[in-house]
């Protein structure tokens, strides 16, 4: 099986795979990548979960292609996100998990995303994912200095083709352009332990 | 009989509005029913019905046979109604509205001469034309010589003369039945396996989608009845995310209601109906323009919305749709995707809004407004730029519990801890709520 080559830009999703963002400004990061990828979006969010994404608030064309599923049960997610990724029309799968996901899991979504030629990205709390997701991103919202930027701090803390890194972005929440604060720069301190 | 003339007679008259509806309905079941002396029934009016009964008498014992069972058997079923059998369909109808009975082969001048003119199905001016001459029964008109009274009364009261008459052929068209979709299919021997019922259903398919692409009708939902030898019946219904008539697609979601069927001793009858359906116009596919992929593409959508809806239930496939409303709550509308085609969200200026909401939860050791410094999910954040107040109205014409502290004041806050917050405060208590978080 032939994957896509690492894409150029860092902060593109390898296609087929699933990837899993944890920290506060996931849903921020999810949103800026629905913003990237064409196509039929669908968002799978636990049917308990309060918070809701707001119409007017979303990214520029994302609100009318964005399906919201709200499965009950955690059976019923994971099941949701199984069939979605194996569609092939749907551009990318986001989806909410409220318990941490075991390896069978992580695995099961990868090869429905590469069956369904889909990409996933899995929302999870802190320490909640899978080692067989293809990246990991931590993404916190950072405090501005100037009051018309909207920084975030996004952080690739787990690759499997590929190295770690981070970068701060001026994102400002309505387009899929994004202004990069700190340039990518070479390692100093010595290499964490890939988790 | 104007409704005040009649109250003024009886005053405890009881009236009921009238249902032209189900009037038309019950009058279309008789006429289903009727179908036991005619091949051909028809509509008369919206109160008649007009049946051929070329060559059916003798199957009963005569007209007058047949006429008494058809009256004792609408008398038996509580329907008083007047029938009459004549050689033309003008006589026919001429007669059933005046007291009814038949009139014999080749007496059609006498059999219905002696009725009012107005028997003629002429319109109330020629009626009110004619009675005003002195022309007051149909006999009467029968030797008057024609060119004056077509020059006087047009063409259409010969007409109506000459097809009562039989000089005009007027034949009775049967109404086309509303189609039915439903098909179903008994077997010699009851089966059990699941390939088995998944074959009989595929051939069942087949045919209910030609039916409906004969009528340009989509399925909304599709019921699979098996019954078995001990005269129990499984039901398994699926619904569709948008009217569907594809046997092979239709196939793939029945698998799984199948799968947990249990067949018992066995299975010998299937039927399968599609219960709701909808207009479904004949797509072009293919094309130079890449038509057919947008088509199959948006096929493969439809199907895994049905396969999602069958599982989780429709309701909880959804979209969001703009709603016109300034309340953060009734901006949008979480709507079944399977009923709701997507729409654009209009450009919206203004404050900016969070892109994620949820119901207010308090904010506690808020000081000052806004606040310098707040805690919220038992985390403590300082204020670093506070951009406000909007102060939004509760709309007054709706009763909403979340509403009733009045107006708020939103303020979008940036912390020292990097969360971007949507605050609001009720003036009225100053107290502060979180609502949402900005991107």
């Amino acid at each position: 099986m032939r994957f896509d080559p690492a894409p150029a830009d860092p902060l593109t999703l390898l296609r087929q795979r699933v990837h899993e963002a944890e920290g506060r400004g996931r849903r921020a990061f999810a949103l800026f990548q629905a913003a990237r990828h064409p196509g039929p979006l669908v968002w799978i969010i636990p049917s308990h979960a309060p918070e809701l994404p707001m119409l007017r608030g979303l990214p520029q064309g994302v609100g009318e292609r964005l399906h919201i599923l709200r499965p009950v049960g955690e059976t019923d997610l994971l099941w949701c996100v199984e069939e979605a990724l194996r569609a092939a029309p749907v551009g990318l799968v986001i989806a909410e998990p409220s318990s941490p996901m075991s390896l069978t899991v992580g695995r099961r979504f990868q090869l429905a995303a590469e069956a369904g030629r889909t990409t996933g990205l899995m929302l999870i709390r802190q320490d909640a994912g899978s080692n067989a997701t293809e990246t990991r991103w931590l993404c916190e919202p950072r405090p501005a200095t100037a009051a018309d930027s909207t920084l975030h701090h996004w952080s690739l803390t787990k690759n499997k083709k590929g190295t770690i890194n981070d970068w701060i972005v001026d994102w400002n929440g309505a387009t899929a352009a994004v202004h990069m604060v700190s340039q990518a720069r070479q390692r100093l301190e010595p290499a964490a332990a890939p988790r | 009989m104007a409704l005040a003339d009649a109250r003024a007679i009886c005053p405890d008259l009881a009236t009921r509005a009238a249902d032209l509806a189900r009037e038309a309905a019950a009058l279309a079941s008789l006429r289903r029913w009727a179908g036991r002396y005619a091949p051909m029934v028809g509509n008369d009016g919206t109160d008649g019905l007009m049946a051929d009964i070329s060559g059916v008498p003798h199957l009963f014992g005569g007209e007058a046979d047949l006429r008494d069972d058809l009256q004792a058997r609408l008398d038996r079923a509580g329907l008083a109604s007047v029938s009459a059998i004549a050689g033309t369909r003008g006589a026919a109808h001429a007669l059933a509205r005046h007291g009814g009975g038949i009139v014999p082969d080749g007496r059609l001048v006498d059999g219905i001469g002696h009725l009012p003119v107005t028997a003629l199905r002429v319109d109330h001016d020629t009626a009110e034309g004619l009675s005003r001459m002195g022309l007051m029964r149909i006999a009467d008109l029968i030797p008057l010589p024609r060119a004056p009274l077509v020059r006087r009364f047009g063409s259409g009261l010969m007409l109506r003369l000459d097809q009562a008459l039989g000089a005009q052929s007027e034949p009775v068209g049967g109404e086309p039945d509303a189609p039915h979709f439903g098909v179903r299919m008994t077997l010699p021997e009851p089966i059990g396996k699941q390939d088995d019922v998944m074959a009989g259903l595929a051939r069942l398919l087949d045919r209910l989608c030609a039916k409906l692409a004969a009528t340009h009708m989509g399925a909304r939902r599709v019921r699979l009845e098996l019954r078995r030898v001990d005269r129990g019946t499984v039901t398994v219904e699926i619904g569709l995310a948008r009217p569907m008539r594809d046997p092979l697609r239709i196939a793939a979601l029945f698998a799984k209601g199948v799968d947990e069927v249990d067949s018992g001793y066995g299975i010998d009858a299937l039927r399968l109906s599609a219960p709701l359906t909808e207009a479904m116009a004949p797509e072009q596919i293919g094309g130079q323009h890449g038509g057919g992929a947008t088509i199959r593409h948006e096929d493969a959508l439809a199907d895994l919305l049905s396969s999602l809806g069958n599982r989780i239930g429709f309701d909880r496939v959804q979209r969001l749709l703009p709603a016109d409303s300034l309340i953060p709550e009734r901006s949008f509308v979480l709507a079944p995707a399977a009923y709701a085609p997507p729409e654009t969200a209009p450009s919206h200026a203004g404050p900016s809004r969070p892109i994620t909401l949820f119901p207010p939860e308090p904010v506690t050791a808020a000081t000052g407004t806004p606040p310098a410094s707040f805690l919220w999910r038992r985390m403590r954040f300082t204020t670093l730029r506070a951009t406000g107040p909007e102060r939004i109205t509760p709309e007054w014409w709706f009763d909403d519990p979340a509403w009733r502290s009045g107006l708020r004041d939103y303020w979008r806050i940036e912390t020292q801890q990097g969360p971007r917050l949507w605050l609001f405060t009720t003036p009225q208590t100053r107290d502060w709520y979180m609502q949402g978080e900005f991107a």
